[in-house]
């Protein structure tokens, strides 16, 4: 692909899809707190899945081998 | 877009989860996050909620964030991310229902009278079969004009690897409009 080519598509993008950055779109018109309090009351923040796997693992390790339990509390 | 820094002392308050920490980030970047999600997907409703869901994933991951870096970069880069997820969502629904993308923001405002206005549109058609991959380095560095180095940064990638995105995006839209019967 030459040079004009990659203009004459650069002038047709931007006379199809002109810069947000010329228009009033580009700003926010209201504060987004109000929406961003919401979204945090409905999800609060969760305890990531591997942690949760984490404790499953050793859960299922002290009772499978009871023994290692003197160990974990040692290293604790 | 300026990167607004804060004090080391308060991005270490919020990688402890304070929420007031956080509230003071959020009312101080929330345009920046906006003005920036709006440029990849020209939408002021669906970049709000963008906003939002930016923030949301900012805050969830407020333990990893490394308080001797730039808050704004990092809120720049997850911003792109949550972009990019909805370009693709968007992609998935209008594959699924076999239709192109609405080209709601897509009215030029200063149209040039030398290109038609099926010439436009069909552009603009062309342009929404691109991957959102593609879409995004094209409308950041070729509509936006955006430096390759701020979004490469955004990306997460290498500013030759943001160049290679940018022209495999123009060969793609040479192609497409040959289709279409438009010489560029």
């Amino acid at each position: 692909m030459n040079e004009h080519d990659q203009k004459r598509i650069e002038q047709l993008l931007k006379n199809s899809l002109p810069p947000v950055s010329d228009r009033v779109q580009a700003e926010l018109r209201h504060d987004l707190w109000p929406a961003m309090l919401k979204r945090l009351e409905a999800d609060p923040a969760a305890v990531p899945w591997f942690d949760w796997a984490l404790l499953a693992a050793v859960a299922a390790c002290l009772a499978f081998f009871p023994g290692a339990i003197p160990v974990l509390l040692y290293h604790l | 877009m300026p990167v607004l820094e804060q004090p080391s002392d308060v991005l270490r308050q919020f990688c402890h989860g304070d929420l007031d920490t956080f509230e003071a980030l959020f009312r101080r970047h929330q345009s920046e996050v906006y003005g920036w999600i709006v440029r990849i997907v020209r939408d002021p409703a669906a970049a709000e909620d963008l906003t939002v869901e930016t923030f949301w994933r900012i805050y969830r991951a407020h333990a990893r964030f490394d308080p001797t870096r730039s808050f704004g970069a990092w809120a720049r880069r997850i911003a792109t991310n949550a972009a990019l997820d909805h370009l693709k969502a968007a992609r998935l629904e209008a594959d699924r229902l076999e239709t192109d993308l609405p080209d709601d923001l897509r009215t030029p405002s200063l149209p040039d009278p030398g290109i038609s206005e099926e010439i436009r549109r069909k552009t603009a058609r062309a342009f929404s079969r691109l991957s959102p991959k593609l879409q995004v380095a094209a409308t950041l560095a070729l509509i936006e004009e955006q430096p390759y180095g701020e979004i490469a940064e955004a990306l997460g990638i290498s500013t030759g690897a943001v160049k290679v995105r940018v022209f495999r995006a123009l060969r793609f839209l040479r192609k497409e409009l040959q289709r279409q019967g438009i010489k560029p």
